[in-house]
């Protein structure tokens, strides 16, 4: 049988903000492993490097040093020469999902073409992306909305979208920034349900950035991020 | 894929509609300031082009009649009519007036022209209403701009006037309606002394010895004869014989006649580039200015128009959407505004053109080029919104 290979692999991570004497070291060697089908929390105060981390992952910034991995694959190695991936556009596009804090829909698009709009941008034709639109807004309970504007959505509804689109592209790793932090206690321990069906049904790695002390003990493991370092622990693991 | 920018557009269609209106009554005011300087040309081609000459003959050495005063005597048409290539002249005189009519001051050309027939040089090519002048005296045909209605009696200096027709486009080279008497009416309108002037006229050359000399009877009679003879017209306009070369007999004339004589090509370069060519550059200086401003205001709503989608486009470039695309969607919109601004600044000028005073002719060759212009103006704005758009770090959609 197949060794198991990790959807996210860090090794030695490192940013430096600056040169000289105003550098700043926001990650100072990183290290952190996410399975396949895993919800993986990321908990750290302010300025801890929480987004820093996420920006390397999310392959927006360049690290500085160090080794990133995806699905087996090296995005990143410090020690030759940087990223090993030329278009860091497409690989965004295809193997990260992104859900924010606030959503980010595309306010001038419906719900479906918002989920819609990543197959498209891959190449998609925009018959057989709608249709993987509304399966998964079927999948996140959503699918009587497909034709509302964003504006008529409510809070819970438009984080379902946000993490819809995330997945849209079948993307094995899913980076969440904050994303239950404008809800309530209800609504974020079902965004956080959602999250846990869906990295189950779809295989997908999880990270979860959180502040929010209602859903950290639903993590079964947790990276605690301080000045720049990350200790790895495990959580309660608490039924949703 | 789905076009953004219609979905954008659509999805603040209101706001958008009306900004492309406000850049439309501006493209607008722009329309009307070329449509201007084209009427003006235009005044000054149907005033060539509606004498019915292919030969202006004037005073030597003057760019008359139009531009410059020129005076000659009305019976030297018969010498010229003897030229080889001279098919028909007509006397003609030009004055332009202020008259009252209807409790209001209205500027008008007085044409004098020869009525013993009909489609001699000079008189008005076609009527829209009414019948040509058959008397030699009294009877007028206006240009509908004059706001003279068929049947109405004008005072015209001294005389009452019926207007027995209308015509219309004949105007003078500044825009002012013609209005057409007969020769001998305008000479004495344009030449003849008022009758205060007359007798002081008589008394100073009565106190000339040299003129009341004894023993010369009928000399003095004869000087003040001449004094007060109104004899001269403005130009004799000349058609040419089929086959005729303008500039041959134009030369003929010159020389046999010792008088000055444009052909249709001279006379319409000193009216269009000589008589308006001072105007046509202030309208030329205006137009750049409105192109500036057009450029900078679309520049600026454009660039804020992308500046309200830092965060969408943060998105967008996060989630993995080509450079190209956003400018597209940018591009779009600029070209989107501007074809609505174009539509409704074209509208705009027909509508509120045909109350300028002066004629504003609006050629569809300029609103093809000024649509050409408008989408390039456009495009060339965008591009500084498309500048910013492009530098928005995708990081931004991230928090931190």
């Amino acid at each position: 049988m197949a060794e198991p290979v990790p959807a996210i692999k860090l090794t030695g991570l490192r940013k430096r903000y600056g040169a000289g004497e105003t550098a700043v070291d926001a990650l100072k060697g990183v290290d952190m492993t996410v399975w396949p089908g895993e919800v993986v929390g990321l908990v750290g105060p302010s300025g801890s490097g929480k987004s820093t981390l996420l920006k390397c992952l999310g392959a927006v910034i360049e690290p500085t040093a160090g080794r990133m991995e995806l699905a087996g694959e090296t995005i990143y190695d410090g020690d030759a020469g940087g990223w090993k991936i030329a278009d860091l556009r497409a690989l965004r596009r295809d193997r990260i999902g992104f859900v924010f804090q606030a959503p980010y829909l595309i306010p001038f698009l419906d719900v479906t073409d918002n989920v819609a709009l990543l197959p498209m941008l891959a190449g998609q034709d925009n018959a057989a992306a709608r249709k993987r639109a509304l399966e998964l807004l079927t999948a996140l309970d959503v699918r009587h909305r497909a034709g509302a504007q964003i504006s008529q959505l409510s809070g819970g509804e438009q984080q379902r979208v946000a993490i819809a689109r995330a997945l849209a592209n079948h993307a094995p790793v899913i980076l969440a920034d904050e994303p239950t932090a404008p809800l309530d206690s209800e609504r974020a321990l079902t965004v956080v349900r959602i999250l846990n069906d869906l990295a189950r049904q779809y295989h997908t790695a999880i990270v979860v950035v959180t502040h929010d002390e209602k859903i950290i003990p639903t993590f079964r493991r947790i990276y605690h991020i301080r000045d720049g370092r990350t200790h790895e622990e495990a959580g309660e693991g608490r039924a949703l | 894929m789905i076009n953004l920018a219609s979905r954008d557009v659509l999805h603040g269609w209101g706001k958008f509609l009306f900004t492309g209106i406000g850049l439309g009554l501006l493209i607008g005011v722009t329309l009307t300031m070329a449509g201007v300087f084209r009427g003006m040309v235009d005044d000054g081609k149907v005033l060539i082009d509606n004498s019915g000459a292919d030969l202006w003959v004037v005073q030597q050495g003057t760019l008359g009649p139009y531009a410059e005063p020129s005076s000659l005597r009305d019976d030297v048409w018969r010498g010229i009519a003897g030229i080889e290539g001279v098919a028909e002249t007509g006397n003609a005189a030009y004055l332009t007036i202020q008259m009252a009519h209807a409790g209001k001051d209205v500027r008008v050309m007085i044409v004098g022209i020869e009525v013993d027939r009909p489609n001699r040089p000079g008189a008005p090519p076609y009527l829209t209403a009414g019948r040509p002048i058959l008397q030699g005296h009294y009877e007028a045909i206006a240009d509908e701009r004059a706001g003279l209605k068929l049947g109405e009696r004008v005072k015209i200096r001294r005389h009452d006037y019926t207007v027995v027709g209308l015509t219309r486009r004949m105007v003078s080279s500044s825009g002012d309606p013609m209005i057409f008497v007969p020769l001998k009416d305008a000479q004495e309108i344009q030449f003849l002394k008022d009758n205060d002037a007359l007798i002081n006229e008589r008394a100073r050359t009565a106190a000339n010895p040299a003129f009341n000399r004894p023993g010369v009877p009928g000399l003095l009679e004869a000087a003040q004869a001449a004094a007060t003879q109104a004899r001269n017209v403005n130009t004799v306009l000349v058609r040419l014989a089929p086959g005729a070369d303008p500039a041959a007999v134009a030369g003929e004339i010159q020389r046999w006649k010792r008088l000055t004589a444009y052909t249709k090509a001279q006379m319409e370069d000193i009216l269009i580039a000589k008589l308006i060519a001072t105007s046509a550059k202030q309208i030329g200086m205006f137009l750049v200015i409105l192109a500036i401003v057009t450029a900078a205001i679309v520049a600026f709503i454009i660039y804020t128009m992308t500046l309200a989608k830092v965060r969408e486009i943060a998105v967008l470039k996060l989630i993995g959407a080509k450079n190209r695309t956003i400018a597209a969607m940018i591009l779009q919109q600029a070209l989107a505004l501007g074809v609505i601004g174009f539509l409704v600044g074209r509208v705009a000028a027909g509508l509120w053109g045909p109350a300028f005073p002066k004629y504003v002719l609006l050629l569809p060759q300029d609103a093809i080029g000024g649509f050409i212009v408008v989408l390039a103006i456009c495009a060339l704005a965008s591009s500084v919104a498309i500048r910013a758009a492009l530098r928005i770090d995708p990081a931004e959609a991230i928090g931190g």
